[in-house]
Formats: structure tokens, C-alpha cells, sequence
């Protein structure tokens, strides 16, 4: 049997063990979700479905993923609540993003927690009053730029109207208030959420303000969350390179800098998941086209910022960018060829997020560990297979649920010219909109599975025995217990920042600790050392 | 020797000796005349001696009006925003007709919030407040509730054993039949899982062509009787501008007495079961029958 024949087989060996034990219709469902990789073959992969009730999910709600993941991370929007107090008190500063004002005067909200706390009395009741009294109590003690109020479910399941609140409110207060409706039971995971947010911002923050940010080239970096400081590692390279950048959706962001974000050059977009529909928009309404990026990863960085500085065909910048390449990749390469003594063929599962199970498996190459499986929770298709795949998408009953805006170009704003350099640098072979996908980029025989149960990953780990599983907060204890150690790649748990170069040194050293340790063979389970409880089973007598 | 089991069946049977107090909830299409109907009936229950206590679950609080001689009720929901925590059970709980206790759950004004769950909230309050102990020695608690059971919580009366008997007022009209066939369906749901039965379905004439005939044939195919047949009669009406209930405004009219016979069948009930609800075939066909072909 050849070692490929063998890989084959074990990945055949563990879907039948993890199917088997589904209801029939059930398996299914799940086995167009799982599959063995082929970069060769147009393979088609299950993605943002339903997920099957009874099943442990890792998937999180539409309103997670509009304020958590979206709107949270910018520091001078007041981020209000509107539904019970646990909606907005367990998604506070969950995901860790850093921000830095502008000065020591500047808004910062993200260290609080707003919500209108609803009771009893407001859902039976009606909470528009609340939600009304909410917007001016806070307005009065923070005076803010913005507010937005996001929907939890009881408030799409009494009919709040939280749109119109948000009008009248912005018409007495003369701030910009909006309002989403991102009830959590909406579409079938927070990819929903990510989808109204970006409809919601693209309405009524970019466009706003058209005094452009100083600086010779623009560039809004979209899909950056600035988790455990990573946009700060970013942003520093974007200066030293000399470009500007407008605006971030959304870390380490300001709401001024969105307002104004359709002022800039090029539109960037890391996670392409979560953000892909604001630089679709921006391009239609004012002509900013917009290329893929990835800063996860040293090569990956490398190749990024190339693709940038030769966006603006200057020959300063891509000096400057090569300079930097030149003095970072030897610190990197240093770190790295030390760490690989201890990474080196060892195994990481990654099942994450809508790109970072993708952009992750960067770093995972540099420090040469397999990687012997990936999925994402959320993604779509096209996250898997590549954007040539989005017009053979269903488009199904859950994805109508979501408003899917007409954009049109605007008569004043939209800038010809921006589009006349795209089809300039095309001619050139320079790639926009190229969003190959994770698969393509996985090696032949590799497990892909989108949205893993808590059941396909307890076998996972059972039939292919990794180092190191990425996942989230919700399955870091329930791995862990099997022995094998989790790393949180929402949160970073209590490290970072992980992107650029910088960042990547950081990783390296992280991963080297956790699969380097002898802790995991060390500790046993009780069940390991005694015998578990014998019983028998009577059969109840009548 | 007693076991165990069998002094648990002893203690059982002394339980129901205790509560003699028997839970009813009218359900029916919207506009069918339930609150008239429950009101009118409630004062003959009260004529012959008894003590009922009416809880309105619709957010128009208008359950107990003719009982009360008007619109005098604070509803327990306004109650419970406007006092807080401190509600005391007098302070929603009105003495009506007859010595009856009138209470209204209250609800949000006609396109806000979730009347549904006023009505959970409400129950669950009286509960805790004692309004249903025995010291109160009730022997009905009467649930007047708003048209379908279109939630959750409009189907609260009869969950957990809250109602236990139900009655359906319907009339010759297809939409009032479908609507007492879909009530059928909720009832079919909650019985399963507890001790919800339907005693019955309460004929308030529109005076359509073999009304009786018809209500009688729909309660045999659901299982059920048509426990009464109310003729329809302006008095009610003239009663009602009265804000009275027929027996309270003129006491020997003949309306008076079709309530009064009402109420003693229903005292008297023993026919109470899990209905059969009809598919809309079987439905329609009924109203072919008895409507078109004569």
C-alpha cells in the first residue's frame, strides 16, 4: 500500500466512525461536510447550513457576530445592547481586542459593557422606551459621536422597532444613531451577523465625511480585528512603508476614520469572510477596487506588503517595503529554524473562524507541522473553494433571510479613476478579488470539515493524534481533557499579537511551549489510573 | 400490611377530596362572544350558590366589565409596573356579581411587546400571591381568553394543569369552526402531557341556516357535545350597553334563563375528553352538508 493509499484509508477509517453513529439522515448531511482534501480536484464542500439540532455546535449567534465580531472592536461608537443583560454582559471584551485613542481625551468605550437590561415588564410591555431613555442616558453621560443598538431576540420576537427609535433618537440628540437588526436565532451562524453589520455600516458611516486623511497613498485595511494587538504590529509596518492608512474595519478603528473610508485608494481585506461585502459595496458605489491580504504568517506578510507597495508603483515604497522585508525575515528565520526542532512533523488541527483556520496554517508550515486537518465554523463555500465557485452558490431560504443591498455608483463620489488604475495594473497581471480559498492551498489527503461537532472532533483527535487543536473557548476544556492542548485562536488566549513579522516570532514561540511540554503525557485521568465504576443493569420489573 | 404504594394512593385520593375547585378556560375565534358568553355564564354558577373567581387573559381587560359594572380594574400587569415587587392580591382582585373575584391580566397597548407573555407573567403572579388557595374556597376559576391560541402564551391557562376543563364558543360560521378545530389541535397537544380535557363546545348563534345541527354534528366528529345552544337575543346586547349580565339586568328574561342552563350543564358536566381534530377536508365537507345542500 503506498503512504498515500494509507492517509486515504485512515481518513476513510475516522469518516465512518464518526458518521456511524449519526441517525441516518443525519450522516447524510454531515458527510457533504467532510471531506478529503484534493487540491487537483474541484471538490465541492457543505458550507453555511443549518446546523443540525442536538448536535454540539461551535457556531456563535448573529448578534455575536454583528456587535462582537464587527462593530465591537471600534473604540468611539457607543455600543448599546438592547435585550436581557446577558447578551451584553458575556460579550464584553470577550475577543480581546486592543484599541489605542488618539490622545488621553479621546472616546473609548470598549472597556464598557452598554445594554438596556430589559425585565419582564419591557418584553411584555414593549421596550422602545427604554431603548429611547438608553440612547439619551448615555448620551448625556458620554456624549458620543455615534451609537449603535443592536437587536438580541426577544426584541425581534415582540417587534421592537428599533430603527425607528434610532431615527427619532438621532433627530433629537443630532448624532448619527443607528440600529441593526441582528436578533441572534437570524441566519445560521454569526456569518449573518458579519453580514448585516457590513450592510448597516456601508449605509450609514462610510460616505459620510469626504475630507480625505492626509497622506499621498490611502488604504483601508478591512477584516483586521486587532486581537491581542495585532493591528497594532500591522500598522506600524504601513508607516514605515509610507502609506496611509484611512481606516480599519474594525481594529484598533475610530468611527471617524470609517465615515471617511470611501476616500481611500485601495480597500484590503484579511478576513475575507466576515467583511468581503463592504469592499464589494465600496467598489460599486465609489469605485475603490480591492485586493486580498493575509498578515498571518512572515511569508505571507512578506508577500502582502509586495503586493501593496507594487499597487502604487512607487518606487520609494517598494524600496522602503523590501528594506523592511530584508531586516525582519532574518530575525524571523532565526526564531523559527530553532523552534522546528521541536515542531517538525508535528501534527495541528485547526477548525476556526471564517479565515483564520485558513491564514494560520501559515504559520503552521513555517514551524513545519502537518497540518492534518482544518475547518472553518462559519465560512461559506467560497472561504473553502475559492471565489470562482460564488455564482454556483445556492443561494437558500437562510441567506434571503439577510437583506442583500443594491448598490449603485454614486453620482459625486464614485471615482473612475480608481477604477481606471485597476484595469491598468490587470493588464499588468496584478490580481484583485482573488480569493483562492483554504482548500486549494492544503495539501492532498488532509481532512476538511466545516462546522465540526464536538462528536467529529473528540474523533478526530482519537484517530489522528494531534500536537495542538485550535479552536475557541468552547471547546478548549473539552479537548483539553482529552489530553491534548488547545490554543485559542478567537481570543489568543492570554497571548499575542500573532500577525506580522513580529507577531509571527510570538506564534513560534507559543506553539513551541505548547507542543513541547511533557505536562499532557505527565497528568492522567483518574479513568486511567482506576478503574471506572462497574455497575449492572436491572431490567425494571414491573 | 400497608406498602408504600399503597399509602401513596391513599394520600392522592384525600388530595382531590381537597381541592374541589375546578379550572375552566374559554377559548374561541376572536369577536365569537367569549367574554359575554363566560360572564353570563359565571353569574349563573354565582346565582346557584358558587364561588367563582374570573381571570381575563386578553390585554383589552375587558373580561370582567359586565361582572364588575364597568371598566373599574387595575389589571395585574399595570399593577406589577406601577407598585413593583410589593403586589398585594387585593389590589388586583376585584369582588363582582354575585360575590364573584374578578381579575384582569392586563397587556401592552394593540402593536407593542408580548401580550403572550403578560398572560405567563400574570398566571404565574396569582399563582404565587395565593389567589387560587384553598382558603379562598373557590369552587371555579374561570380563564376568558383572547381569540386563537396564537402562542405560546396564550396557551398558558391550559398548561401545567392550570385549566383543566375547556369550552369552545363557537357558531355556524366557518371561520368560528375552524378556529374551535384548531383550538381542538392545541388541546390535543397539552393533554397529551397533562390533564387537559375539553368539555365541550358552547353554540353562540349567528342565527345561521341548521346552526344547532351542524355545532351538534362538528362536536360528535371532534368528540366532543355541544353542551348548549345560546339563542342570540338583543337582550344580551341591551344588557351589556348596561354593562350588566343578563341575569343581573333582567333576571326573568329568557336569555336569563338560557344562561342559567348553561351554567347547571356545565356544573353537571362529566363528558370530558381528548378531542379528534378534523383535517380541513372534513371541514369543509361538514359545512356542504349542513350549509349548501339543504
Amino acid at each position: 500500500m503506498s503512504p498515500e493509499e494509507m492517509k486515504n484509508n485512515k481518513i476513510q477509517e475516522f469518516t465512518v466512525d464518526a458518521l456511524s453513529k449519526y441517525p441516518g439522515k443525519v450522516a447524510k448531511k454531515r458527510s457533504k461536510s467532510i471531506l478529503t482534501n484534493n487540491p487537483e480536484a474541484a471538490l465541492e464542500i457543505q458550507a453555511n447550513v443549518r446546523t443540525i439540532p442536538g448536535i454540539i455546535t461551535q457556531r456563535g449567534c448573529t448578534y455575536a457576530g454583528c456587535k462582537g465580531v464587527v462593530l465591537g472592536p471600534t473604540r468611539d461608537v457607543l455600543n448599546l445592547t438592547h435585550g436581557p443583560i446577558g447578551c451584553g454582559y458575556y460579550s464584553w471584551l470577550t475577543r480581546r481586542n486592543q484599541t489605542r485613542p488618539e490622545t488621553d481625551e479621546s472616546a473609548n468605550f470598549i472597556t464598557y459593557s452598554f445594554s438596556t437590561d430589559m425585565q419582564d415588564e419591557n418584553i411584555v410591555f414593549g421596550g422602545e422606551k427604554k431603548l429611547k431613555q438608553a440612547i439619551i442616558e448615555a448620551y448625556e453621560i458620554f456624549k458620543p459621536h455615534s451609537i449603535a443598538v443592536f437587536s438580541t431576540c426577544p426584541v425581534g420576537l415582540i417587534g421592537d422597532d428599533v430603527h425607528q427609535v434610532c431615527a427619532e433618537a438621532e433627530k433629537e440628540l443630532g448624532i448619527n444613531i443607528f440600529g441593526f437588526s441582528c436578533e441572534g436565532y437570524r441566519g445560521v451562524s454569526q456569518s449573518a451577523g458579519h453580514h448585516i453589520a457590513n450592510n448597516k455600516i456601508f449605509t450609514d458611516v462610510v460616505g459620510i465625511n469626504d475630507e480625505p486623511k492626509p497622506g499621498k497613498y490611502t488604504v483601508n485595511l478591512l477584516g483586521e480585528y486587532n486581537i491581542g494587538g495585532d493591528a497594532f504590529e500591522i500598522e506600524e509596518l504601513f508607516e514605515e512603508m509610507g502609506i496611509t492608512l484611512t481606516s480599519t474595519f474594525s481594529g484598533n478603528s475610530s468611527i471617524y476614520d470609517m465615515e471617511r473610508a470611501h476616500t481611500a485608494d485601495l480597500n484590503m481585506v484579511m478576513c475575507h469572510r466576515s467583511i468581503n461585502y463592504i469592499a464589494e459595496m465600496m467598489e460599486k458605489k465609489y469605485g475603490t477596487p480591492w485586493i486580498k491580504v493575509n498578515f498571518i504568517g512572515a511569508e505571507s506578510t512578506a508577500k502582502s506588503l509586495m503586493k501593496i507597495a507594487d499597487y502604487f508603483d512607487d518606487e520609494e515604497i517598494i524600496a522602503k517595503t523590501k528594506a523592511i522585508i530584508e531586516r525582519e525575515m532574518p530575525k524571523v528565520k532565526a526564531v523559527v529554524d530553532e523552534v522546528k526542532k521541536t515542531t517538525r512533523g508535528k501534527r495541528a488541527m485547526l477548525f476556526v473562524g471564517g479565515s483564520r483556520a485558513h491564514h494560520y496554517q501559515d504559520l503552521f508550515n513555517e514551524m513545519e507541522m502537518e497540518i492534518v486537518a482544518a475547518g472553518y465554523e462559519f465560512a461559506h463555500r467560497d472561504d473553502y473553494e475559492g471565489r470562482k465557485v460564488l455564482p454556483d452558490i445556492k443561494v437558500d431560504a437562510d441567506s434571503r433571510n439577510i437583506e442583500e443591498l443594491t448598490v449603485t455608483a454614486d453620482p459625486e463620489r464614485y471615482d473612475a479613476s480608481k477604477q481606471e488604475k485597476k484595469v491598468k495594473k490587470e493588464a499588468e497581471g496584478y490580481l484583485f478579488e482573488n480569493y483562492e480559498g483554504m482548500m486549494p492551498e492544503m495539501k492532498k489527503g488532509t481532512v476538511v470539515i466545516d462546522d465540526i461537532s464536538h462528536w467529529e472532533s473528540e474523533k478526530l483527535i482519537e484517530h489522528f493524534k494531534p500536537a495542538v487543536f485550535c479552536a475557541g473557548i468552547k471547546e478548549k476544556y473539552a479537548i483539553q481533557k482529552m489530553g491534548v492542548p488547545l490554543k485559542q485562536l478567537h481570543s489568543y488566549d492570554y497571548g499575542g499579537p500573532y500577525a506580522a513579522f513580529d507577531g509571527a516570532i510570538n506564534f513560534y514561540k507559543d506553539i513551541e511551549r505548547i507542543v513541547g511540554t511533557k505536562i499532557w503525557s505527565m497528568i492522567k485521568a483518574p479513568w486511567e489510573n482506576e478503574p471506572e465504576l462497574v455497575g449492572e443493569v436491572y431490567t425494571e420489573m414491573q | 400490611m400497608y406498602s408504600g404504594k399503597a399509602n401513596k394512593q391513599y394520600s392522592i385520593q384525600i388530595t382531590i377530596g381537597g381541592l374541589i375547585m375546578r379550572k375552566v378556560a374559554i377559548y374561541g375565534k376572536g369577536g365569537i362572544g367569549k367574554s359575554t358568553t363566560t360572564q353570563n355564564t359565571v353569574a349563573g354558577l354565582a346565582e346557584l350558590g358558587k364561588k367563582v373567581m374570573v381571570v381575563g387573559c386578553d390585554p383589552k381587560a375587558d373580561s370582567t366589565r359586565l361582572l364588575l359594572g364597568g371598566l373599574a380594574q387595575k389589571t395585574v400587569l399595570d399593577t406589577l409596573r406601577e407598585e413593583g415587587e410589593d403586589v398585594e392580591l387585593d389590589d388586583v382582585l376585584k369582588a363582582g356579581f354575585g360575590g364573584t373575584a374578578c381579575v384582569e391580566s392586563g397587556g401592552p397597548e394593540p402593536g407593542v411587546g408580548c401580550a403572550g407573555r403578560g398572560i405567563i407573567t400574570s398566571i404565574n403572579l396569582l399563582e404565587q400571591l395565593g389567589a387560587y388557595d384553598e382558603d379562598k374556597e373557590l369552587d371555579y376559576a374561570f380563564y376568558d381568553v383572547l381569540g386563537d391560541v396564537v402562542c405560546g402564551g396564550f396557551a398558558m391557562p391550559i398548561r401545567d394543569g392550570k385549566a383543566e376543563e375547556i369550552y369552545i364558543v363557537v357558531s355556524g360560521e366557518m371561520m368560528a369552526m375552524y378556529a374551535a378545530n384548531n383550538i381542538c389541535k392545541g388541546i390535543v397537544k397539552f393533554a397529551q402531557a397533562g390533564s387537559v380535557r375539553l368539555g365541550g363546545l358552547i353554540c353562540n348563534s349567528r342565527n345561521v341556516d341548521n346552526e344547532a345541527q351542524m355545532i351538534e354534528e362538528l362536536a360528535k366528529k371532534l368528540g366532543t357535545q355541544m353542551i348548549h345552544f345560546v339563542p342570540r337575543d338583543n337582550m344580551v346586547q341591551r344588557a351589556e350597553i348596561n354593562r350588566k349580565t343578563v341575569i343581573d339586568y333582567d333576571s326573568s328574561h329568557n336569555q336569563a334563563d338560557e344562561y342559567r342552563a348553561l351554567a347547571k350543564k356545565i356544573h353537571e358536566n362529566k363528558m370530558f375528553v381528548i378531542p379528534n381534530p378534523l383535517t380541513i377536508e372534513e371541514l369543509e365537507e361538514l359545512l356542504v352538508d349542513f350549509g349548501i345542500m339543504n
